[in-house]
C-alpha cells in the first residue's frame, strides 16, 4: 500500500526547494510536532475528543487531511488548518505519524455496551475494520484504543449524517441506530 | 570546551556568522564536540517545550531549564476560574519533576539576573550557568510606568496566573449584588488577544449567575475588539445583554486605588468596585537586562527560522518575548515556536543544514459555560520579505458559538499541559 510517487516527488521538491534558499524545507517531524498541541507528543493524545495519531493509516490520514481541506469532511479547527498545507505536506505528516507506536488509552467503558458492540461489529464492520479495529486497511483508520469521547462524536455523527460515509460503508450499517452506534463506540473504546 | 569553540569561531572571523546560519560548509567546520549545553530560561509553555524537544531529538546535549517557581499556571483556562467554573487552580497547574525525569533535564528553581552574552554564561540566584546556545522564554512584564498610580493588590490584573488570578476571583465574590466591574485592556500587541474578551464574557456570565444587577464595563485601549469580534459580540449579545457595557478607545492611563476609579488620558473617570487593569506589556525583565529587545524598546527581534535573537548571537527568544510575525502572542505559539527554535537548535548544533519553520496556533475562547470558539493558523516563513507569514487560508474563526469546540477545548488545554509536564 505505499505509495512510492508521493515519496518520489517529496524527495524532488527538496531538492529544487534546497538549492534556492539556505534552509531545507520543513522536514516531517517539523511540520507533525506542530500538531503535538493539541494531538499529544508524536500523535499519543491525552484529550478525551482529541484522536490520536499515532501509528494511523497513511492512506487515511492523507484522506481526512485532504477531505477537511476540501470541505467534504466537517471539521471545527481541522478544517482551517488543513488549508494551510500543500498535498506534499500532508503526506510528510501521514508518514512521519504512520511511524510512532500508538499507545492505546484506558478509558472507562460498559460492558454491556461493549458486547453489543462486538456483534455490531462482527456483523456489520469487521470485514474493514480489521483486527477488532486494531489494524488499517487502505483508508480504513486504526479505531481501537482511540478515547471514548472521540469515538463518540464521531459515531454521532455518522449517525446524524454529519461526517459522510462511503457507499460501501452505508450500505452496511443504514440500519444502526443512535444507541447502536453508541455501543460500537464503546466497543472500539475497549479495544486494547 | 566552551573557551575553545569560542576561539575557533573568532579565528573564523566573519565565517562564525555565516556557521550560525547553517551553511554546509562553516557548520561542519564548526561542529560541537563533548558535551554541549543548551540553557533555557522560564518554564512555561515556550520553555519546557524547547527543552523537552531538544532532548528528545538529540539526548547527546545537556539541557538545564531554569525557572524561579517550582510550578506554573496556565494563563489559558485562568479565564474560566475567574467566571467560576472551576474550583480552584489545580487543574491548570504543572510541575517539572517528570518532565526532568522522562527527558533527562536539569530544572533549576533559581532567580536569573543577568546573562553574559560574550561570555556565554547565565548568572543566577543559584550560581552561574554556562551554554553553548541559550533559549529566553520568560513571558510578559508590564509597562507599568503608563499607568499612573497602579497597584495590582488593589486592581489586579490577573495577566499572569496564580495569586493574581485568585485575587481577582476573591474581589469578584465579595462584591454586592448591582455592582460595577471595570476591566481595562491595553493597546495590542499583548499577551494573548482574545483573552481580554473572553475574560469579559466570563466575569458577565459570574455577574449573571451570583451578583444581580451589576455590570462589566470595559475600557478598550483599542480602536476595536483585537480578536474574535463578531463572535465576542454574538455572545455578549446572546447572553450578556446589559451586562457588558464595552467601550472602545478608551485608553486608562491613572488610577486612584484609595477612591476606586480610573481615569481615561485624564478627561474621563469611571469609578468601579471591583477594578482589573491589564495594563500595557513588554518582553520579560531579562530580556531587557541582557539587551534582546530591539528599537521598539519592547520586544525582541529574531531571525523567523531559528528564533535566533538579531541582538547577540547563541541566544534564542521564544513566545510571548518574541517578535513572531503573524504569530499570536499565545500559548499554542509559544509551544510550537519552542519545537521550531529546538529543531534547528540541534541542527546548527550538529552541523546539519536548518530546517524552513512550519508552526501552528490554536487558540480557544469560552462564551458561556458551555460554548466556545476558536481561531487557528499555520505559519511560515516569506522568505522575500524574512518574516513570519499565515499560510492562505489557515486563518480563521469558528463560524458560530460552538459546544463541540467547548469540548475540544478541554481536551487542548489537558493535552497541551500534559505535553508540557510529561
Amino acid at each position: 500500500m505505499r505509495k512510492k510517487w508521493s515519496e518520489l516527488a517529496l524527495a524532488v521538491s527538496a531538492l529544487a526547494f534546497s538549492a534556492a534558499a539556505y534552509a531545507v524545507p520543513p522536514s516531517a517531524a517539523m511540520l507533525s510536532n506542530a500538531c503535538g498541541g493539541c494531538h499529544g507528543t508524536n500523535g499519543i493524545s491525552a484529550g478525551p475528543s482529541m484522536p490520536s495519531l499515532a501509528g494511523q493509516s497513511k492512506v487515511f490520514f492523507v484522506d481526512a487531511m485532504k477531505k477537511f481541506k476540501s470541505g467534504e469532511r466537517n471539521g471545527t479547527v481541522m478544517s482551517r488548518l488543513a488549508k494551510g498545507y500543500s498535498d506534499e505536506q500532508i503526506v510528510a505528516m501521514a508518514d512521519f505519524f504512520a511511524k510512532q507506536k500508538p499507545q492505546p488509552q484506558s478509558t472507562p467503558v460498559d460492558p454491556v455496551l461493549v458486547a453489543k458492540g462486538k456483534a455490531i461489529y462482527d456483523n456489520a464492520c469487521k470485514r474493514c475494520h480489521l483486527e477488532n479495529g486494531k489494524e488499517f486497511e487502505d483508508d480504513t483508520p486504526v479505531v481501537a484504543g482511540q478515547w471514548l469521547k472521540y469515538l463518540q462524536i464521531q459515531t454521532d455523527d455518522f449517525n446524524t449524517g454529519k461526517r459522510k460515509m462511503s457507499e460501501k460503508k452505508l450500505e452496511r450499517v443504514k440500519s444502526l441506530s443512535g444507541a447502536d452506534w453508541e455501543a460500537v463506540a464503546h466497543f472500539y473504546a475497549s479495544q486494547k | 570546551m566552551t573557551m575553545e569553540r569560542r576561539n575557533f569561531l573568532k579565528l573564523l572571523g566573519a565565517g562564525a556568522g555565516a556557521a550560525t546560519l547553517g551553511l554546509a560548509g562553516c557548520a561542519t567546520q564548526a561542529k560541537y564536540t563533548g558535551a554541549r549545553k543548551v540553557v533555557v530560561i522560564g518554564g512555561g509553555y515556550g520553555g519546557t517545550i524547547a527543552a523537552k524537544y531538544i532532548r528528545m531529538m538529540d539526548p547527546s546535549v545537556e539541557v538545564t531549564l531554569i525557572e524561579r517557581n517550582d510550578h506554573f499556571v496556565s494563563c489559558p483556562f485562568s479565564n474560566l476560574y475567574i467566571g467560576g467554573l472551576m474550583q480552584d487552580l489545580s487543574t491548570l497547574t504543572i510541575k517539572y519533576d517528570k518532565l526532568a525525569a522522562n527527558y533527562g533535564i536539569k530544572v533549576v528553581q533559581a532567580e536569573v539576573s543577568g546573562i553574559d552574552a560574550a561570555g556565554h554564561s547565565v548568572t543566577t540566584s543559584k550560581g552561574d550557568f554556562k551554554y553553548d546556545r541559550l533559549v529566553v522564554s520568560p513571558g510578559i512584564e508590564f509597562r507599568t510606568d503608563e499607568i499612573k498610580g497602579y497597584d495590582p493588590e488593589i486592581m489586579p490584573h490577573a495577566w499572569k496566573a496564580g495569586p493574581q488570578t485568585v485575587l481577582l476571583r476573591k474581589q469578584l465574590e465579595a462584591m454586592k449584588p448591582g455592582g460595577t466591574v471595570i476591566l481595562s485592556i491595553p493597546l495590542a500587541p499583548f499577551r494573548c488577544p482574545p483573552g481580554p474578551y473572553e475574560r469579559t464574557s466570563m466575569i458577565a456570565m459570574y455577574l449573571k449567575q451570583h451578583k444581580p444587577g451589576s455590570k462589566i464595563i470595559v475600557l478598550d485601549a483599542n480602536p476595536d475588539i483585537v480578536s474574535k469580534k463578531g463572535l465576542f459580540l454574538k455572545g455578549w449579545k446572546k447572553h450578556y445583554e446589559g451586562i457588558v457595557d464595552y467601550r472602545p478607545a478608551k485608553k486608562v492611563t491613572e488610577v486612584d486605588t484609595r477612591k476606586m476609579t480610573v481615569m481615561i488620558e485624564g478627561i474621563e473617570e469611571v469609578k468601579g468596585d471591583v477594578i482589573n487593569v491589564i495594563p500595557p506589556q513588554k518582553a520579560g525583565q531579562i530580556a531587557h537586562a541582557a539587551g534582546l529587545v530591539g528599537d521598539d524598546k519592547r520586544w525582541c527581534p529574531v531571525n523567523p527560522t531559528t528564533f535566533e535573537s538579531t541582538k547577540h548571537k547563541d541566544i534564542h527568544v521564544i513566545g510571548d518575548s518574541s517578535i513572531a510575525g503573524a504569530m499570536p502572542k499565545s500559548g499554542y505559539s509559544a509551544n510550537s515556536e519552542a519545537k521550531v527554535c529546538a529543531a534547528n537548535i540541534v541542527a546548527m548544533m550538529n552541523g546539519r543544514e536548518v530546517t524552513d519553520m512550519s508552526a501552528v496556533n490554536t487558540c480557544y475562547s469560552f462564551l458561556s459555560a458551555k460554548e466556545a470558539v476558536s481561531v487557528t493558523g499555520v505559519y511560515q516563513v516569506n522568505k522575500e520579505k524574512n518574516v513570519i507569514e499565515a499560510a492562505p487560508g489557515s486563518v480563521g474563526v469558528s463560524p458560530d458559538l460552538s459546544e463541540l469546540e467547548a469540548v475540544y477545548a478541554e481536551s487542548w488545554i489537558r493535552n497541551i499541559l500534559i505535553e508540557m509536564s510529561t
